[in-house]
């Protein structure tokens, strides 16, 4: 679903932000991306949400050529993945309602039609009875149900999440990445940004690992001894 | 890609059952879903950004009257102007050519020559003015009757006034050159240079009020750009957002698009009110005004078309400087 081949990615100020990333994501997996901050975990996201181009390689999402994407596709390539933010990227004079419906009425959905949908999604993040409700309102914790809703309700091949749990006590981090594992389950392939190693412990799930725009290390971080040494580098950071 | 994924929206049943992973797809709709969602969404962000403006209704109300009275100002003055212009029209009709007679030419004769004008085409009517009755208005009006009386001969002509059919200083001008040739005519004078220098002045008057109008117009232009620029980076979050989630630079641009053309449109309203106001307000003064120079004048508003047109004219300048701003900022903001 997700292909990075020989991928880097140099800034104007002539940081090497990524050198060589090449890893491959299937559909309906779930994956972790973790490194130091700095480490070029924002540059990957930000490449495969067509913020940023790579300067060198290639990356395919769906059997679709990033580069061939002109800046009149971006849109509509963007549609195909859900995005969870860490500050939630809410509308805050809007209801719950019209934020989780944000991405149907863009796609061209009737307030009416999108309803139906924004009420499943709602109801897959256990915030039905919300939905008229501000986000200013809501916990920190339902905020960031109300965005997964918002990353989800239209159905995207793809969930990306950017510390999606890093406001959140690790009760709430759980019920988040469970909601995660489900969307995994039915088929979407989910790469979730992190430097949250308790959370990387808890679930037994693939990490890719990158150190000054390298990627070092691509596997789940339990069951490989080998990886262990990364992990106190990355929590003395 | 290992495993070929089977494109097909993801529905409430495999939900719930987790087994098999399957790629997702993003839900399609058909073109006539699109279309009518399409206008369908136009409807609702005109309203939502409507709604926008009446929430801070007072920042709004100073806007729009800075748009009405640039607006205002050159449509007043160019109501103005048609009413002068109208006027001037009734005053072609008393633009006269007299007739100064030859001392050789006798009463009767001159009485002849007026009855004989008046049956041309050309001509609307005569009056005949004796050398006597000449005499007797000028003692009266001049004051210096008196000194008229000391003099053996009357001076003064007899005197044909010629009445133009046509209330037009052109063709009046041409009847005064035919009537000079006349051989009982010492000279014919059209009594019409000032309906002509008004005329000129009119005609200065319509292009200074055109470029007034070119130039607060553009003042509106840059006040909608501006105020329309302030609304972008008021929105700017929201634009982010919106444009992470896969919007196109026509959704986002919409709403700010409706709102100039809110704008101009209650500019163009407000500038209506404004000049009917003060049409209004003068109407009485004016109409006594006409009533002293017996003069059945009667000021006219804008009339239905010129009220169209500036509706329009002020909705497409709110509509163009929201475009001209959007174009200008909405590039430079993405996410990052």
């Amino acid at each position: 679903m997700i292909s990075f081949q020989q991928v880097c990615k140099r800034y104007a100020n002539g940081k090497d932000a990524l050198q060589q990333v090449s890893f491959q994501l299937d559909v309906g997996e779930l994956a972790f991306l973790t490194g130091h901050s700095g480490a070029g975990k924002s540059t990957l996201l930000k490449l495969l949400t067509l913020i940023e181009r790579p300067t060198q390689g290639q990356i395919i999402v769906d059997n679709q050529n990033l580069s061939a994407i002109k800046r009149m596709g971006v849109p509509y390539y963007r549609r195909k993945i859900g995005m969870v933010f860490q500050n939630h990227q809410l509308l805050f004079d809007r209801t719950v309602f019209d934020n989780v419906a944000l991405p149907l009425l863009i796609s061209g959905y009737s307030r009416k039609d999108a309803g139906r949908r924004v009420r499943a999604a709602l109801d897959k993040v256990g915030l039905l009875s919300k939905e008229n409700l501000l986000p200013i309102m809501l916990s920190g914790g339902e905020q960031q149900r109300v965005g997964i809703a918002r990353a989800v309700v239209n159905k995207p091949p793809i969930l990306l999440a950017d510390e999606p749990t890093g406001n959140l006590d690790p009760e709430l981090s759980a019920e988040i990445m469970d909601l995660f594992q489900e969307f995994s389950n039915v088929g979407v392939t989910v790469l979730v940004a992190t430097h949250d190693l308790s959370l990387i412990r808890r679930y037994n799930h693939r990490s890719l690992i990158l150190r000054d725009g390298l990627l070092t290390e691509d596997g789940a971080l339990l069951s490989k001894a080998p990886y262990d040494d990364e992990l106190p580098q990355l929590e003395a950071e | 890609m290992k495993r070929a994924a089977p494109s097909r929206p993801v529905n409430k049943t495999t939900v719930n059952k987790p087994s098999v992973p399957r790629g997702a797809s993003v839900q399609t709709t058909t073109f006539a879903q699109r279309f009518k969602s399409y206008r369908n969404h136009h409807k609702v962000v005109a309203l939502e950004s409507l709604q926008r403006l009446l929430s801070t209704p007072l920042p709004t109300l100073m806007t729009v009257m800075v748009l009405a009275i640039a607006i205002a100002l050159p449509a007043g003055l160019y109501v103005m102007l048609k009413n002068a212009q109208l006027l001037s029209r009734d005053w072609d009709g008393s633009a006269q050519i007299s007739l100064y007679l030859k001392q050789n030419v006798s009463e009767l004769d001159g009485k002849g020559l007026a009855k004989s004008l008046e049956r041309r085409v050309d001509i609307g009517r005569t009056q005949f003015i004796s050398k006597e009755q000449a005499l007797e208005e000028f003692q009266l009006l001049s004051g210096f009757g008196d000194l008229l009386q000391e003099l053996d001969e009357n001076p003064l002509p007899a005197v044909v006034v010629v009445y133009p059919a046509q209330r037009d200083a052109a063709q009046a001008e041409q009847l005064r050159i035919s009537l000079d040739d006349f051989q009982q005519v010492e000279s014919a004078e059209l009594d019409a240079e000032w309906v002509q220098r008004l005329h000129a002045m009119l005609d200065l008057g319509e292009r200074l009020v055109f470029a007034l109008g070119l130039g607060l117009g553009l003042a509106v232009l840059l006040v909608v750009i501006n105020t329309i620029r302030l609304a972008i980076e008021a929105r700017r979050d929201e634009i982010i957002i919106v444009k992470m989630v896969g919007a196109t630079d026509a959704f986002v641009r919409r709403p700010f698009l409706y709102c100039g053309l809110w704008y101009g449109l209650a500019g163009g309203i407000t500038a209506l009110i404004i000049i009917e106001s003060v049409l209004f307000w003068v109407d009485s003064p004016v109409g006594q005004l006409a009533d002293l120079y017996s003069s059945n004048f009667d000021l006219s508003g804008l009339g239905f078309g010129n009220t169209l047109s500036l509706l329009l004219t002020s909705a497409f300048i709110g509509w163009l400087g929201a475009w001209l701003a959007v174009g200008q900022h909405l590039r430079a903001i993405e996410p990052r």
